[in-house]
């Protein structure tokens, strides 16, 4: 291939400007090409992103009204459960009794909560993606009375916040409103 | 194989080689990949007279890509079961991120792939590609079409719409012809006593499974084909390097612009008409209990359709005796029209490779095409319609059938007579001469 690209040649007897011209056409080929299979690409990786039926799933509307003072209700949204707790009144307020107290992911209990009296957490330990204990009566709720996750011993409060053992962060909040009274919207 | 007797250090004469350089160096000594790769893809020696013929194998190759790449995809998304399979290919058109691109390129891609298959095979059946020494080359491309049509096939099934599952219907009764043991295979078949789930998840496992059993027969072709290169236009051997030319950049780059060309081609099918090459049938959901008025299979297995169903009883004549159904006289038809390419290379024994020094089997061959063409055309039509509308009683079935006997007639009849009485032209010299020739006698 070498002979081709040096000395002269029939259409460039000189010789002087084939270098740059074969440059010129690899390097237009190569950024074509590259372009193309990019362009190409992207709906194959697109296509694995959420679906528009998966995306149309993506919040849920609940009926509150059954719920009583003191009971948890676990709900699936987007594959995974959504913890609502109706708190009691001493709940709350050992939760906010505890908004000083040293935590590994600090935060009062006023800004995890849009009413006082509903809890809303994604029921999914930070740590490593198990479900904590604690939505049904008998179940152990750790040593703050909130959740336990059985997988490596993450202890919650009764704000969902960490308090002992590995995991890094609170239990989160999903996105939610009170559309009235009794109606939960969920994302 | 044999590794480079040089340890790696020797190759840093001039200067010190690069950290890549060293890293290739160091791979290939103990695994010649590299060395395998500058051999068999850049320096590789190709006759310097290949026209654009020779493209479509290498096109080929890119096709079965895509269709692997898209049918990856498809796969994630697709729910094998007779009571979601349809609705799952519904999603994937409507609620899938470009899924209905990727599921139109994968469906396209399958009728793209057998059109460019089917010309690579005209093609070396023109040039006399098959013949010595590369039989078993031809024999490995038959495999590959035969996996070809068993993948599409079951492919065709899997979005179980109406046509989805007669054909499938159908195309396994086909195997009900074989005497005695023929409805215990087609049970076996099934795996059930119809075409049922069962079915459709094994269909869908070998669908996915036969691609990369394909990929391994490529593999194969390719080792075949490099033991002696590529045949050529003329036909005849190369006989110094003069004749052969390195496949990078040369070859390379026909076969890029070959494949843009093809690739506007796909595309445009793709965009502008996805489901021109379908049956519009299969966009209604199985129904075992409510056949279609007519069943047709995909374009590229129309020829094959024809000759089964050309075939009549074979009887003894005037005597009524008949020695063998239609039924089973048609199947062994069908299978023999594929299955008699494996003879090519003995039945056609004439020396002379290319068509183009053999004015007869040059004629013979467009007309070969032109019946292969024809066969198409019978095969998507009802046997008893009226071929002209003038003429009420030559109907396709008589076309058919005058189409699978020139099928059947040029390969064992006309084949070995031309091969052994054809006059041929004088061949070159070399690859180089007829060049050289032109150019003396032009002037040059």
């Amino acid at each position: 291939m070498s002979q081709t690209t040096e000395g002269p040649t029939p259409q460039d007897p000189a010789g002087d400007d084939s270098q740059t011209r074969r440059d010129f056409l690899t390097l237009a080929t190569v950024t074509v090409g590259v372009a193309g299979a990019g362009l190409a690409v992207w709906p194959l990786v697109d296509s694995m992103n959420p679906a528009a039926d998966t995306l149309a799933l993506s919040s849920i509307e609940l009926d509150i009204k059954p719920i009583q003072p003191g009971q948890r209700v676990t709900v699936k949204w987007r594959g995974k459960p959504v913890f609502i707790d109706r708190r009691t009144p001493e709940r709350i307020k050992k939760a906010r009794a505890d908004d000083g107290a040293k935590m590994p992911d600090p935060q009062a209990d006023k800004d995890r909560v849009k009413k006082a009296e509903w809890l809303v957490l994604i029921g999914i330990c930070p740590h490593l993606g198990c479900v904590p204990l604690g939505q049904k009566s008998g179940q152990p709720r750790g040593e703050f009375g909130g959740w336990y996750c059985p997988c490596h011993g993450s202890h919650y409060d009764f704000s969902g916040r960490i308090r002992k053992g590995p995991s890094p962060k609170n239990l989160q909040v999903p996105e939610y409103k009170f559309l009235n009274e009794t109606t939960l919207l969920i994302g | 194989m044999t590794a480079p007797s040089e340890p790696p250090q020797a190759s840093s004469t001039d200067g010190k080689p690069g950290i890549i350089e060293q890293a290739k160096d160091w791979i290939d000594y103990r695994m010649p990949i590299f060395t395998f790769m500058e051999h068999e893809l850049n320096e590789y020696p190709t006759p310097k007279n290949l026209n654009y013929w020779w493209n479509f194998g290498s096109l080929a190759g890119i096709v079965l890509v895509i269709l692997i790449v898209t049918g990856i995809v498809l796969a994630m998304n697709y729910t094998p079961h007779v009571d979601h399979a349809f609705d799952s290919v519904e999603r994937i058109m409507r609620d899938v991120n470009y899924g209905w691109l990727i599921r139109y390129v994968h469906m396209n891609g399958a009728s793209m792939f057998f059109l460019v298959v089917y010309i690579h095979i005209f093609r070396g059946l023109y040039f006399g590609s098959f013949k010595p020494p590369r039989e078993l080359l031809w024999w490995l491309g038959i495999v590959i079409l035969l996996l070809m049509m068993m993948t599409a096939f079951m492919g065709y099934v899997l979005p179980w719409g109406q046509m989805s599952f007669w054909g499938a219907t159908v195309i396994t009764n086909l195997f009900s012809a074989i005497p005695w043991i023929g409805d215990a295979i087609v049970t076996w078949l099934w795996g059930g006593f119809a075409v049922d789930n069962p079915t459709l998840q094994r269909f869908y496992s070998l669908h996915y499974l036969l691609p990369f059993v394909i990929v391994g027969v490529i593999f194969l072709h390719l080792w075949a084909l490099h033991v002696h290169g590529s045949n050529n236009p003329l036909g005849i051997d190369r006989e110094s390097a003069k004749d052969s030319i390195p496949f990078h950049p040369y070859y390379t780059i026909k076969d890029l612009f070959g494949l843009g060309v093809f690739l506007i081609f796909f595309m445009g099918i793709v965009f502008f008409a996805p489901n021109a090459l379908g049956e519009p049938e299969n966009y209604l959901p199985a129904n075992p209990l409510q056949t279609p008025a007519e069943i047709v299979p995909e374009w590229y297995l129309l020829p094959y359709y024809a000759i089964l169903r050309s075939v009549p009883d074979i009887a003894i004549p005037f005597t009524g005796i008949v020695l063998m159904k239609a039924k089973l006289a048609g199947v062994i038809a069908m299978f023999g029209s594929i299955l008699i390419l494996f003879a090519l290379p003995w039945l056609d024994f004439s020396p002379v490779r290319s068509a183009r020094f053999r004015p007869i089997t040059k004629q013979l061959f467009w007309v070969f095409v032109v019946v292969c063409i024809v066969l198409g055309k019978v095969g998507a039509n009802p046997p008893n319609l009226a071929v002209f509308s003038g003429i009420e009683g030559f109907k396709y079935i008589h076309l058919g059938q005058i189409a699978t006997t020139y099928y059947f007639a040029y390969f064992l009849v006309l084949m070995p007579l031309l091969a052994k009485f054809e006059p041929t032209r004088p061949l070159p010299q070399s690859i180089s001469e007829p060049v050289l020739r032109d150019r003396d006698e032009s002037g040059e």
